[in-house]
């Protein structure tokens, strides 16, 4: 008995040793120097954020963010003048991410990181890389064509995500009696729509696009409603490191100021994408055309 | 590492208004509590009736107890309570499974996970249940027959009350198990601890305060199970057997 509680203690006290900044007061060197020392910079993706980063059919990681990570590679290569540069890839999640990021084991993420206020106590961001409006998906004979029509139905959202705020937020306020379920990611809360536990999924409308490629049958499925939030992805990188900034900030607004963007765009968005040869079908919207002309790394709140 | 550490995190308000993140860990650990507890209903009370059965001298009986241990034992936690949430609505008759879907999503996700836990875990019970009463010396039993109890009484009054409480520490164990195995539930939807754990994560971005007080809540669930099953053992333990120093 005594025992436990002594072993109960010594366990609290590591814990709380482990929290002290003390012992994490160690700083990392900054990105640069760090990529020149080991000759290797490691970029983190996603697994599954269609067209963002993800798995193609032949495991290899592709997507729209990607492809702008590679293009900052090649400026950091340029800047450091080291054309052999080796790249590592590093798998993480939305939960792993941001603590990858600041124990310098990814040194660069590009995936579908919504750039907030929140986020930025901890890291730093890119200039913004997409944009995106939170609407709804839904089966197309569900008869919902807005968020008006979802009174009194479950509606499925993923947990943690700017939708899930608003959609409890506008279930309370307009009185709506809808069930909101948080579904772990995105693919179990589509998962949960294509069973029937719910009429639609409220998420990042990009992300719904992607969720119909991957669908068995991707015409039973359309994008509703007005949006009702903008938020910025942007790339993740460690805070208070304006050299590396500076050089990622440079390679993103040469992409948009020269036009190249708008390629890249094409072939993610308004063409055939793997691993199902589906066209998202996902015009460039009036907010990210202004975001290219004029770059910045901004939050929306 | 450049953490930027902040422990009001917890006192903060939710986006949502009206309640502090502090609200958020409490409501949490109310639904694993719940789920644990409802899951160790259903894992004691069957896990002993199957252990009785596996031990019975009839091979139908018995082989139905080991046919539920294996089938239960054999497939990972993860995997029966998809099975339970995502496909079994889709076997019952249509308008039961759309019933089911349609149901309270907080209901059903709770239904679905404190059912799936507690026949996951009967099995693990079961085989302990067993393990006990075999432990007896055979001797118990005959003895038992011999004086003219009937099979039913043998195990009532001989070989139950002596092997529950042969079994009480790996009992505790499964008791533990059981608390940290209702984490599984938030892959269904239910935010129990360790999903509002990383739903907090999610808003603020103070990953590791989140996830060091979920720890030391954890910890001190199973310490005062710890701490009440010792009492349990040392109540219930047999002179001259294993417990007793």
């Amino acid at each position: 008995m005594l025992n436990l509680v002594r072993a109960s203690m010594a366990a609290l006290f590591c814990a709380t040793l482990t929290a002290s900044p003390f012992a994490l007061a160690q700083e990392l060197p900054a990105t640069l120097k760090k990529i020149k020392d080991s000759g290797t910079i490691t970029l983190g993706h996603r697994e599954s954020s269609i067209p963002f980063s993800y798995y193609d059919d032949k495991q290899q990681v592709v997507g729209y963010s990607h492809e702008l990570a590679l293009k900052i590679v090649d400026a950091v290569k340029r800047e450091l003048k080291m054309p052999n540069l080796q790249v590592k890839l590093n798998p993480v999640t939305s939960q792993t991410r941001i603590p990858l990021m600041q124990n310098g084991t990814i040194d660069l993420e590009c995936g579908s990181t919504t750039n907030n206020t929140e986020r930025q106590r901890q890291v730093a961001f890119s200039n913004s890389i997409f944009q995106i409006g939170t609407r709804l998906l839904t089966r197309k004979d569900s008869g919902v064509k807005d968020f008006a029509d979802l009174k009194g139905r479950n509606v499925v959202t993923t947990a943690g995500t700017t939708s899930e705020r608003l959609i409890r937020k506008m279930n309370e306020e307009k009185n709506m009696g809808m069930n909101v379920i948080s579904a772990k990611d995105h693919g179990d809360a589509f998962l949960m729509l294509e069973s029937g536990r719910a009429a639609a999924f409220m998420m990042d409308d990009a992300l719904l696009f992607g969720e119909i490629a991957k669908a068995r049958k991707p015409g039973d499925w359309a994008v509703v409603g007005k949006p009702q939030s903008f938020e910025a992805y942007g790339c993740m990188l460690r805070k208070d490191d304006p050299q590396f900034k500076k050089v990622v900030d440079a390679a993103l607004a040469d992409l948009m100021k020269s036009g190249q963007i708008n390629k890249i765009y094409a072939k993610w968005f308004t063409s055939p994408v793997p691993p199902k040869g589906l066209n998202l079908d996902f015009p460039m919207s009036p907010e990210l055309q202004a975001l290219f002309k004029n770059p910045n790394d901004k939050a929306i709140e | 590492m450049n953490y930027n550490w902040d422990w009001s995190v917890f006192f903060r308000e939710v986006p949502s208004g009206g309640e502090t993140y502090i609200d958020w860990l409490l409501s949490g650990l109310g639904w694993t509590l719940a789920v644990a507890a409802a899951a160790w209903l259903i894992a004691f009370v069957l896990g002993s009736m199957l252990g009785v059965l596996r031990t019975l001298p009839n091979r139908v009986l018995s082989g139905i107890a080991a046919t539920y241990v294996e089938i239960f034992r054999n497939i990972p936690l993860l995997v029966q309570l998809f099975v339970w949430f995502y496909v079994v609505p889709e076997l019952l008759p249509r308008e039961l499974g759309n019933a089911i879907k349609q149901m309270d999503p907080t209901t059903s996700q709770f239904l679905t996970a404190f059912v799936c836990l507690g026949l996951f875990t009967a099995a693990r019970v079961c085989e302990q249940v067993r393990a006990g009463i075999e432990s007896l010396a055979r001797g118990q039993k005959n003895a038992a027959l011999a004086v003219g109890l009937t099979l039913r009484q043998t195990y009532r009054y001989v070989l139950l009350p002596m092997a529950f409480r042969v079994i009480v520490p790996p009992m505790t164990s499964e008791f533990l198990n059981i608390f940290k195995n209702s984490a599984v539930a938030l892959t269904v939807g239910l935010l129990e601890l360790t999903a509002q754990t990383r739903q907090i994560t999610e808003y603020t971005a103070q990953t590791f305060e989140a996830f060091i007080v979920t720890t030391v809540l954890y910890l001190m669930i199973t310490m005062i199970v710890i701490l009440a099953m010792r009492w349990v053992e040392k109540r219930t333990r047999v002179p001259g057997y294993i417990g007793t120093n």
